[in-house]
């Protein structure tokens, strides 16, 4: 199909701004962006969080979220002009021209129906087909994008299926009306990357029978890489550099893409486990669970001083678990953990304030581990009077000194709500409350993955750095390889509950491995724009073989 | 399923037990007031020897746990013994007035809840809207009116003023049941405007509590009418919080329009309670307190059982 200028271009963004609300008024969060798609065109949009990506992704649909505007430009979807059209215009071509995957398919799909009727409701409003019709569609859907047990799977409600299999299930629905567009946003993030490789997969597979053009949101320079035939490169809402994707990736020629592209290259030099020393934490033979169910099979492992040893293994593994045996939070039913040689007490009340003291955590969610009525100074001066009881001018000296420490100006941060601070910062303040307490040992739970690449490469720094500077030891929990990588001494990998390999890093990432170790290592993306096939054609042949690495998901 | 089935027997084994500690309470304080039957029975001039010996006759003397056990034997078998005051069965005396109260508060929820949902549900779909606005302060004012202030206003209007309702609602068990509808038109108007406030807004804020959330979103995405977003996606996720309302409001239609029957001269269960406790008419008013409590379980028993059937992940476990 051709238009009027005589080409096959299906989107066409010029000068498109727009406003988000704030109690100051409205402020301008993309400025001015031009975008073209063609037909069955695959385009990667990428940048970190605040590019204005998804809010760019959602104007391609004419629709701006609650408290958002399209305030300038023009969006021309197949000839029509979007932001200037009726609300009940745009409404008809949302689910049946174009349609939107979303980041959580957990989320997204509304927990009160099931999969099938939330899948025909698009084709049955639009008018595209009859309910029946649909539902056989759908099956036929399910089955080509590998969904396992594709005619029962559409009558389960939502919390009864997998989430790589659900976001699979989403792709599906999105291809319920074969749409023109589909806009997916972050599709893979909130995913283990052994599940994300099936859910990659079914999405390209999907695209391509179809031939449907697609819009690749994502901050993950080496997924976009699988799926775009060309690449945006979006910061502060504005375009950075725009290519096509192998073009981009060999010869990136702004400095921000090559920062991007830099991210995975930091390293640690891997320290060898000292000899004859007393691991200064360990576990041994835990096994521990909530009520009837284990989580942890006996579970042994030791951090040594000055050392990190990262766990890796997808959610639901027990790494997050292990590290609340280790603070006392789940007392196990078997197996004990030793400090320094001694046993320490089950559960956390037991233990002494100096027990306490020398064992920190830091998580995952920066966002909800700070109270957010509690000022910078409040949140790094509790444990400064809690475990070593300063109070006054002292206790607000050693705060100043921990921001400095932690790379942040005391003057300008003291006085902040974490409600005023980035994410990045946020962690940063995380990081200075864990060492206030002056810890030996800090077990730091996924503290990069909400983070964006460069923001996390910068705490991956400061954590090493201080690391150092203090002579602590870190248990580094984490799914994402690339951070083992970089930072890690040791490794240990866990697989439903149990510990199925450990090492030096160096011979963790060096072949043979055990099978799950092998599954994990090889799903990380690389940059290789054609790392995806290459991959799968490798793993086609190893089943022809009979040995089929899958992840516990699918 | 079986989960399900589990679940409802031990909501019903809980309200069962509640019910027990009810009567007891009821109980035990009935036996803490100065006084028994019989002496409310022979009046002040009766001396000890014959006040004595009615209690013998009627019991008395036994100790308190027996007579709490045989109280309880009989409410049990559905008697209620009998009123101090007329000595007729309170069974009986119950039974128009607990028909009158179950009518006239069945009258006002077939008006006050499906009023409440659509109002709330409209209210959530043009939120911040002048209608909105309206509905808000509407139902606001109305709530923070006490109730017989109310269904005075209405009389002074409706009754006296323009002669449309009667002012006092005697009814019968022969009143056919057109002349009832017309006869208690007021108060259950008045009990409609007590609580449809309380509905309505919980209505609205369990909707808009949910329009935040990404399958809301994935539902306008899809190009869905703002309509069936509301009814379709947020309704059935919002139906937990806005059943436990309604059941609380029922619960108080039965129990708490005390007030209003009385300034309707309703001849409920209202009016009786008010009535015996004016004439220390002990036995009624145990009986009384009893039915209350007995709603107020029930009632809430069924709101926790709809609230498990609205929720796919209980009624459909992994």
């Amino acid at each position: 199909m051709t238009d009027a200028n005589g080409d096959d271009l299906l989107l066409r963004i010029r000068g498109l701004k727009i406003e988000g609300r704030t109690e100051e008024g409205w402020n301008e969060i993309v400025h001015g962006v031009d975008l073209d798609l063609r037909r069955g065109e695959v385009l990667g949009l990428i940048g970190e969080s605040g590019a204005g990506k998804s809010t760019i992704g959602l104007a391609a649909m004419g629709f701006a979220r609650d408290g958002c505007r399209l305030s300038a430009g023009t969006i021309e979807f197949d000839g029509r002009e979007l932001r200037s059209a009726p609300e009940s215009a745009r409404r008809k071509l949302r689910g049946n021209r174009i349609s939107y995957v979303a980041q959580s398919a957990a989320a997204a799909f509304n927990p009160a129906h099931r999969l099938m009727d939330q899948y025909c409701e698009g084709p049955v409003v639009h008018g595209v087909m009859g309910r029946a019709e649909a539902e056989r569609d759908a099956i036929d859907l399910f089955e080509r994008i590998h969904l396992p047990d594709p005619e029962a799977i559409g009558f389960r409600y939502p919390h009864q299926v997998s989430g790589g299999q659900l976001q699979r299930a989403m792709t599906a629905m999105a291809m319920s009306c074969r749409p023109d567009l589909i806009v997916f946003d972050e599709p893979t993030t909130a995913l283990d990357v052994t599940t994300q490789i099936e859910v990659l997969a079914a999405i390209r597979d999907a695209v391509e029978q179809f031939g449907t053009a697609a819009i690749y949101i994502t901050h993950d320079l080496a997924v976009v890489a699988q799926m775009a035939d060309r690449i945006m490169v979006l910061r502060h809402g504005l375009l950075v550099e725009e290519g096509d994707t192998r073009q981009l990736l060999s010869d990136p020629q702004m400095e921000y893409t090559r920062d991007l592209l830099e991210i995975r290259r930091f390293r640690v030099e891997e320290r060898p486990r000292p000899a004859d020393e007393t691991p200064v934490l360990e576990m041994r033979g835990v096994t521990a669970g909530y009520g009837a169910s284990t989580v942890l099979h006996d579970v042994s492992l030791q951090i040594h001083r000055k050392r990190t040893v990262a766990v890796v293994g997808e959610s639901g593994s027990g790494k997050s678990t292990a590290a609340r045996v280790i603070t006392g939070l789940l007392p196990p039913t078997a197996g004990e953990v030793l400090y320094d040689g001694e046993p320490l007490p089950a559960r956390f009340d037991r233990r002494s304030t100096d027990q306490l003291r020398k064992l920190q955590m830091i998580y995952q969610m920066p966002d909800t581990a700070l109270n957010p009525k509690q000022r910078v100074e409040m949140v790094i001066g509790r444990p400064l009077q809690f475990y070593l009881g300063l109070s006054g001018s002292k206790l607000r000296e050693r705060v100043r000194a921990l921001l400095d420490m932690i790379e942040l100006e005391p003057d300008t941060f003291i006085d902040r709500l974490p409600g005023e601070l980035s994410g990045g910062q946020k962690q940063r303040i995380c990081i200075a409350r864990a060492l206030a307490a002056e810890p030996e040992v800090i077990l730091c739970d996924e503290v990069t993955s909400a983070l964006d690449p460069l923001v996390a490469e910068g705490i991956l720094k400061l954590l090493d750095r201080l690391q150092t500077e203090f002579s602590l030891s870190y248990m580094f929990i984490t799914h994402d390889l690339a951070t083992v990588r970089a930072i890690a001494d040791e490794v240990v990998v866990m697989f439903q509950g149990k510990v199925v390999e450990s090492g030096p890093k160096s011979e963790m990432f060096t072949p043979p491995h055990h099978d799950y170790t092998d599954l994990l290592l090889s799903s990380v993306p690389e940059m290789d724009p054609d790392w995806l096939d290459r991959l799968l054609a490798e793993r086609a042949e190893l089943a022809k073989q009979g040995r089929v690495l899958k992840a516990a998901d699918n | 399923m079986d989960a399900v089935l589990k679940m409802v027997a031990q909501r019903l084994a809980l309200g069962l037990l509640t019910l027990f500690v009810v009567s007891l309470i009821i109980f035990a304080s009935v036996e803490m007031l100065p006084g028994d039957v019989a002496e409310e029975i022979l009046g002040q001039s009766a001396t000890p020897e014959t006040v004595a010996a009615l209690r013998r006759d009627l019991g008395l003397d036994r100790p308190a746990h027996i007579r709490y056990f045989e109280w309880l034997g009989d409410m049990a078998q559905g008697d209620f013994g009998r009123s101090l005051a007329n000595k007729r069965e309170i069974t009986e005396l119950l039974g128009t007035r607990l028909w009158n109260t179950l009518f006239l508060a069945g009258y006002a929820a077939v008006i006050a809840v499906p009023l409440s949902l659509a109002l709330g549900i409209l209210a959530a779909l043009y939120r911040n809207s002048l209608y909105d606005r309206l509905v808000n302060s509407a139902t606001l004012t109305s709530i923070s009116f006490p109730e017989f202030f109310v269904a005075y206003i209405m009389i002074a209007i409706f009754a006296v003023s323009w002669r449309w309702f009667p002012a006092i609602v005697n009814v019968t068990a022969e009143t056919p049941l057109d002349e009832r509808l017309y006869k208690a038109f007021l108060p259950a108007i008045v009990l409609t405007m007590v609580i449809t406030a309380h509905m309505m807004r919980m209505t609205r804020a369990a909707i808009i509590n949910l329009m935040a959330s990404p399958y809301i979103e994935m539902a306008r995405l899809k190009g869905l009418t703002r309509r069936r977003i509301i009814l379709h996606h947020a309704l059935p996720n919002a139906l937990a919080p806005i059943i436990n309302v309604i059941a609380l409001n029922l619960a108080y239609l039965v129990v708490g329009v005390v007030v209003v029957e009385v300034v309707f001269v309703y001849p409920g269960l209202g009016q009786l309670i008010i009535d015996s406790v004016t004439k220390r008419d002990i036995p009624v008013v145990q009986a009384c307190s009893l039915i209350f409590a007995l709603t107020y379980i029930l009632l809430n028993l069924l709101a926790d059982i709809l609230s498990i059937l609205s929720n796919p992940r209980l009624l459909h476990p992994r």
